[in-house]
């Protein structure tokens, strides 16, 4: 009797693999001796391409990287840019940031939701939280004029003021979303066929998962409390009243449970959000009053020659940010998001790097699939939650 | 051979009288015959067989299911409740590219997926068509720079190009009823269709 | 006491006397900077990551960067995290433009390994000691670095009226080749 391995290929074209990754798997039966995530099939050379574009003209590359979550790409692009001109936007456009970017929290985990249990075999799922799913990009929509590429966010503030009825919109939305979450759990906490196929599955411990570099609900599912927003609080997050859920075990059903409950967290920082936009005016200012780096308002270029000057040196060259560098970090749905920008003086970023999690999370899946059945892989996968776009950039 | 079957009276029938004539009312017999013409079409079997054809492959297309990038989740979108596809026929996303019958291309082609695309093209059973959905499969988008293909018509013949980055899935929905128009207006082909004619017919080498 | 940079840097001067160990100075450094030889770098991550009070457990990236009139013309960044302390450290090592060659740190913190093999596929940044030093991103057999600075973005042209002159006149091949315009019948 022969002992041999055998290896099976699995994508890049694969319903499970969300995307285009592709995964190289020896295996000894059914069993997996070795796992190998070959990536790169959607490479963009997006961070190429940002050193022969100004900064803003690279707000909507980053779109396009995370393309499930484009808010929090924004957010955490006009951070590392905003950190590199030493300049801070009005607490009423961070109250707008932070309620948008919770928005997409919601419909980034609910695409999660409906695509993770299409693979594990749970087709219902995907059109309940498909249906919500538009109703955020029906707010995108709304505010940003555009449904996924939002790109509405600006450095040193917002593209432009959020439009009239947006806020009850977005209250009807955040009042009727605990009941969807609740038939989401209907569907699948107690479910015996997820809970066979998720509990015990993609094991990593918190120990494992800090030295991978794991980061978000992955991190948290494995029993460590870091969150980006408690811990090196930013946009004024310290200033909401939230918990960060944390599971110890580790495991697939673990991160579904943190997930879920971060859903219902970002409901609760969403009506704080909206809250205080609503003390702070439902229509102000939008931007930072600092005409070096910001376009002045509209009303000025037409009045004021100063003003038109900033407009055009503005819109013809961009603005030119003091040499130095910095990076910056959001916790976007699936982990820490960051830029990290190198400026030379000039309007273009000398170098960008992007601090992607999925690319990071996406490397601990041999840890998380050895010595497992193969059916388990599309588990692990799908419960990492990984974007392509945002793996090979 | 045209696209619609040909209709042609069995007999002509008699020539309508002047004002004012007398009309004999009609015969038993004659009722009898217009009323059998009425039930009956007369065409060539050829054109009939392939304008059913046609209408089978326009209203039931199998699209692929492989997503590239952005565009693949307005794809997706367009299977869920709000949109939903199966209106148009389309609904059954295949797996597999030895099942389906279109593959959309959503999202950007990079060099280094090039080969798996046009690989998976060739996978797919005749006939089949192609939909560019996204700047970056029609033409290369913004991302005009070394790692991304400025084009999927480069390696695969395109039908339909969706304009939109991404498009909304009211786009995709009319790109595939513009497929569907063009389907049905395209030649009927009975049996297999030799792959070297329809890539030059489509104008790829 | 929460645990400052100046803190960390100091005890890194003490443990590593003989390292030339230098802040990067700048007006818009926004982030705690230092020089570190490469040569020490293993030694040093291992300390920053096992002392009981820094606990850099952490690796979020690294990368590299080319900055390519000046000499030395590339670096490697490392940030660091500290979980206890929510405290972030970035070091970077300076390397020369021939046989660019850093010691690598897949050893210290496993997630180094993919950052790595990036930062080798866009500047050819040689790691010693990593165990699969490949092409991660681009396909094996491309050649160069994309991202160093001497190297094109590969822009195509984009074909205007203007850039291509014969661009009004259809070749006859084209003429032959276009579909014959159809009526569609509504069925």
């Amino acid at each position: 009797m022969r002992n041999e391995t055998m290896t099976i290929n699995m994508g890049p074209q694969h319903p499970s693999t969300h995307g285009v990754l592709r995964v190289a798997l020896e295996l000894d039966g059914e069993t997996i001796v070795a796992c190998k995530p070959i990536v790169g099939y959607l490479h963009t050379g997006m961070e190429k391409q940002a050193e022969y574009k100004t900064y803003t003209q690279s707000i909507p590359q980053t779109d396009r990287m995370d393309y499930i979550s484009p808010m929090s790409n924004n957010l955490a692009f006009c951070l590392a840019a905003e950190k590199l001109l030493g300049i801070e936007p009005p607490a009423r456009v961070q109250a707008i940031r932070v309620l948008l970017c919770e928005l997409t929290r919601i419909s980034s985990h609910a695409v999660w939701m409906g695509t993770h249990a299409i693979d594990i075999g749970a087709l219902t799922v995907f059109w309940y939280t498909f249906r919500e799913r538009e109703k955020v990009l029906s707010i995108y929509d709304h505010v940003a004029g555009a449904r996924m590429t939002s790109s509405y966010f600006r450095v040193g503030g917002l593209s432009r003021d959020i439009p009239e009825g947006f806020l009850e919109r977005c209250e009807k939305f955040v009042d009727e979303m605990p009941a969807h979450i609740d038939e989401y759990e209907s569907l699948l906490t107690r479910n015996p066929i997820w809970l066979a196929r998720t509990q015990g599955v993609a094991l990593i411990s918190g120990k494992d998962a800090v030295a991978w570099g794991v980061t978000g609900p992955t991190l948290r599912g494995s029993g460590v409390n870091y969150d980006l927003r408690k811990n090196e609080p930013y946009s004024g997050y310290e200033t909401y009243q939230f918990d960060v859920p944390v599971q110890s075990a580790g495991d697939a059903y673990a991160r579904y449970q943190v997930r879920v409950q971060e859903m219902r967290e970002s409901v609760k920082i969403a009506k704080q959000a909206i809250q205080r936009i609503r003390e702070l005016g439902e229509f102000g200012p939008y931007r930072v009053r600092d005409f070096k780096y910001v376009l002045p308002p509209k009303e000025d270029v037409k009045t004021s020659m100063e003003a038109l000057i900033h407009h055009f040196k503005i819109v013809a060259h961009g603005f030119f940010p003091p040499v130095g560098e910095a990076y910056s970090k959001v916790e976007a749905p699936k982990g820490e998001l960051g830029f990290y920008l190198v400026s030379d003086g000039s309007s273009r970023p000398w170098r960008m790097k992007v601090r992607s999690p999925s690319f990071i999370n996406l490397q601990a899946l041999p840890v998380m699939v050895q010595g497992r059945m193969i059916a388990d892989v599309i588990a692990a996968i799908g419960s990492i939650d990984i974007v392509l776009g945002e793996v090979d950039r | 051979m045209s696209d619609t079957p040909e209709f042609k009276p069995l007999r002509t029938l008699a020539p309508s009288t002047a004002p004012g004539e007398l009309v004999m009312p009609k015969t038993a017999d004659e009722l009898l015959y217009e009323e059998v013409e009425r039930g009956l079409l007369f065409t060539k079997v050829e054109s009939m067989v392939g304008w059913a054809m046609n209408q089978a492959r326009a209203n039931a297309i199998w699209p692929l299911s492989f997503g590239l990038a952005c565009c693949a989740i307005e794809m997706m979108a367009i299977a869920g409740p709000r949109f939903d596809v199966s209106r148009f026929g389309a609904e059954v996303f295949r797996g597999s590219p030895r099942q389906a019958d279109l593959m959309i291309v959503a999202g950007r082609v990079s060099i280094k997926m090039a080969p798996v695309v046009r690989q998976l093209y060739e996978q797919m059973p005749d006939p089949k068509w192609v939909i560019a959905m996204g700047a970056c499969s029609s033409c290369g988008g913004v991302f005009n720079n070394f790692a991304i293909l400025q084009g999927v018509d480069k390696i695969v013949p395109v039908d339909v190009y969706v304009p939109g980055c991404p498009p909304r899935p009211e786009a995709l929905l009319h790109g595939i009823m513009k497929l569907q128009e063009k389907i049905l207006a395209s030649k009927p082909e009975i049996g297999p269709i030799p792959r070297k004619r329809v890539l030059k017919q489509k104008g790829v080498a | 006491m929460p645990l400052t940079p100046e803190r960390v840097e100091q005890k890194l001067r003490e443990r590593f006397p003989d390292a030339a160990i230098e802040r990067q100075t700048g007006d818009a450094v926004r982030d705690y900077t230092l020089y570190v030889p490469g040569e020490s770098l293993v030694e040093m991550c291992t300390f920053l990551r096992d002392d009981a009070e820094l606990d850099f457990g952490m690796l979020p990236w690294m990368g590299g960067c080319d900055h390519m009139p000046a000499v030395p013309r590339f670096e490697t960044v490392y940030n660091l995290l500290s979980l206890s302390n929510s405290l972030r450290f970035t070091l970077k090592v300076r390397i020369a433009e021939e046989q660019p060659r850093v010691p690598s740190v897949v050893a210290v913190w496993p997630t180094a390994n993919w950052h790595e093999r990036e930062t080798y596929d866009f500047y050819g940044i040689e790691f010693t000691g990593h165990p699969e030093l490949t092409r991660i991103l681009l396909p094996d057999d491309w050649v160069g670095w994309p991202l160093r600075k001497d190297s094109p973005l590969g822009y195509e042209e984009v074909a205007f009226t203007h850039n291509t002159p014969n661009r009004r006149l259809p070749s006859p091949s084209l003429k032959k080749l276009a579909p014959k315009k159809v009526k569609y019948r509504a069925q």
